[in-house]
């Protein structure tokens, strides 16, 4: 029993560094190309397309109105770009927020009952009729040059959707923080599946796709309350090229609290695990490249994976503290400092493999953060990412692995 | 389109990195091994000493027997062995030897004390401890405990612990003279078989030779505090 677990570690780990040392790669491989976009795109654009903006809004009476401003703040011709607001049946002050642009001229006002965030999006999609269209969910704020940075990805006609590098929000909370290096490892991440044509989330803060993918592919659907994955996938089924514009920034406001937190993250896996279900025949078919012989396999199993690391280092330390508390319970307490000498330093392999793994993790950490911020600089949230991060994890992979093998349904908020 | 060579390029490094941690774990494992076999040799030469200046005590006196006159570091293989088990990555042909090795020495201590005791007229203090790693034993792992605490706690104190199912002839022997039970954990204390678990303070009022130790301790303590009164 014991040689099958080592065994199963073994091919966890192989696993682990197999895909950090392919990023690693890929970053080299794309350093240059990610100079070149930091430094020129955006800045010389010929042609602007007709843009639309989506944004979705249920009870977003807090921050929609930033949203919104910062959409009419984006550097971008004001005859080429519209805004299309969609209140899905707020039951709080959202509609009142709108009566200051009732008017304006850049900006349509539409109501309907609410029926969820891809019903509001059809409801506006139906009314469209620019080149380009995309959404911003109403909790997220876009830098003004956001636009101009993705604009210039659609002259490749092959290019049918373009995602943003998406920030955190003023981060105040230990939360927060955690989740600011969180998603800066997101954005490393997400670039470098755009150089491998294998990104699987069109995200919902301020995605832009050619008007004609929905026309030819249909509207949004309710894909498990993660509508953003499933169009990436469908498009992904349909080999329409997604890219990621590193340099557009989109910043969204995070969860402060645990609660909301571990609902929306069981909400992103639970919606996760089930559209891949649903996308299945992209698994292993080399007809669909990096994304279905490599990527989407390896992100399904790197939550069984982290699911398996979890529990086997929680039986461990049960039986550590169980022994501890035996030790305790007979001689008392007898506080002995911890042994210098080198004999007593785990050597094992799987020790090793393990350091090689958290080197390798550390390394593409420094990139991410360097990508994002432009250089690296040691932050708390690096310290409570390193220190928290892996203990909350597991707890809303296994709700969500525990939902979909039991068919549960999970909630949107 | 799949480039197939990054994949390859991967899946090299990827080995590189596990062959090295495989290798350099193989020579740490190694340098463990060879760390207590070190220690095994050093320990048989200290025997080999202390029997050598034994046998010229005969023609001596108990007062030449000096500080240093039994091996420190039979513990220390111990507890080296007891750590080394759990690491799933060393030879166990290998430590199987070295355990082998540390029970006979432990044995070859035994008795060297033993005749010390009996020349010397000393109050003997050691303690033969049977365990068991074949079947579960938890009553073992609390008993360990309890040892290891005498043992900080009286340095006088000799433990020779045995894996009571351990292929070593001499095991055999030392259970077939003391009669040992496999109703493990097993205590011999002069002659004296104890089974069961034993906490420290039932083994300080119920074993004479733990008594006569606590006795030693508390006057010595008691000496150490009149000193530092009259200082």
């Amino acid at each position: 029993m014991a040689e099958i677990q080592t065994l199963i570690l073994y091919c966890l780990l192989f696993i682990t560094l197999f895909f950090e040392v392919f990023l690693l790669i890929t970053y080299f491989e794309v350093r240059e190309e990610l100079d070149f976009e930091s430094k020129h795109v955006g800045k010389h654009i010929k042609w602007f397309p007709t843009v639309t903006i989506i944004v979705p809004c249920f009870n977003e009476e807090r921050t929609v109105e930033k949203t919104i401003r910062s959409l009419l703040d984006l550097d971008y011709p004001k005859e080429k770009l519209s805004i299309i607001i969609v209140d899905d049946g707020s039951t709080d002050e959202t509609l009142s927020r709108f009566v200051q642009f009732a008017k304006h001229p850049q900006i349509a006002v539409l109501s309907k009952e609410n029926g969820g965030k891809h019903t509001a999006l059809n409801f506006a999609l139906e009314r469209i009729e620019s080149d380009l269209v995309g959404c911003l969910d109403a909790d997220s704020f876009v830098n003004a040059d956001a636009l101009r940075k993705m604009v210039p990805f659609f002259d490749d006609i092959g290019t049918m959707a373009v995602t943003p590098s998406i920030k955190v929000y003023s981060p105040r909370s230990i939360l927060q923080h955690i989740q600011k290096i969180e998603y800066s490892w997101g954005i490393f991440l997400r670039r470098m599946l755009s150089s491998l044509g294998a990104l699987y989330v069109t995200p919902g803060p301020f995605s832009i796709f050619r008007t004609r993918v929905f026309r030819e592919l249909g509207g949004y659907r309710h894909a498990h309350h993660t509508e953003d994955l499933e169009m990436a996938l469908r498009l992904q089924k349909h080999h329409y090229k997604i890219v990621n514009s590193h340099g557009a920034h989109v910043y969204t406001v995070t969860p402060l609290r645990f609660s909301a937190l571990f609902k929306q993250r069981v909400r992103w896996t639970y919606g996760f695990l089930n559209n891949v279900i649903d996308y299945r025949e992209l698994f292993f078919n080399r007809k669909y490249g990096h994304i279905g012989l490599f990527i989407l396999p390896i992100a399904t199993s790197s939550i069984f994976s982290t699911l398996y690391i979890a529990g086997r280092t929680v039986w461990n330390n049960f039986f550590s503290i169980s022994s501890m508390l035996t030790k305790l319970q007979i001689v008392g307490w007898n506080w002995n400092p911890p042994s210098l000498d080198w004999f007593f330093i785990n050597t094992s392999v799987v020790s090793f493999l393990a350091l090689s793994a958290i080197i390798l993790t550390l390394v593409i950490l420094s990139l991410a953060i360097r990508l994002t911020e432009g250089k690296f600089t040691i932050t708390r949230g690096i310290f409570y990412y390193l220190a928290i991060y892996i203990f909350i994890v597991p707890l809303w992979l296994i709700r969500a692995v525990f939902s979909t093998v039991f068919r549960r349904q999970i909630s949107w908020k | 389109m799949i480039n197939l060579k990054k994949y390859i390029a991967a899946l090299s490094i990827t080995a590189v990195i596990f062959g090295t941690a495989i290798y350099v774990s193989n020579l740490f494992g190694q340098k463990k091994l060879e760390d207590v076999h070190a220690i095994e040799n050093r320990v048989a030469l200290d025997i080999l000493s202390s029997e050598t200046q034994f046998m010229l005590l005969e023609e001596t006196s108990c007062k030449d027997i000096g500080p240093g006159f039994l091996s420190k570091e039979l513990g220390s293989i111990g507890e080296r062995l007891t750590y080394a088990e759990n690491q799933t990555e060393l030879n166990t042909n290998d430590l199987e030897y070295l355990k082998r090795s540390y029970f006979l020495l432990e044995i070859k201590d035994y008795l060297l004390m033993k005749r010390l005791t009996e020349k010397c007229g000393i109050k003997p203090t050691f303690i033969l401890y049977f365990y068991s790693t074949k079947d579960v034993c938890e009553d073992c792992e609390r008993m360990g405990y309890v040892l290891t605490a005498l043992r900080n706690k009286y340095p006088d104190l000799r433990v020779y612990s045995f894996d009571y199912n351990f292929d070593v002839g001499a095991i055999d022997t030392l259970v077939s003279i003391y009669k040992v039970r496999p109703e493990l954990p097993a205590l011999i204390i002069n002659g004296l078989s104890y089974y069961g678990f034993h906490s420290v303070e039932e083994l300080e009022s119920t074993v004479p030779a733990l008594k006569e130790l606590a006795r030693r301790a508390r006057v010595a303590e008691r000496a150490t505090t009149s000193v530092k009164t009259l200082d």
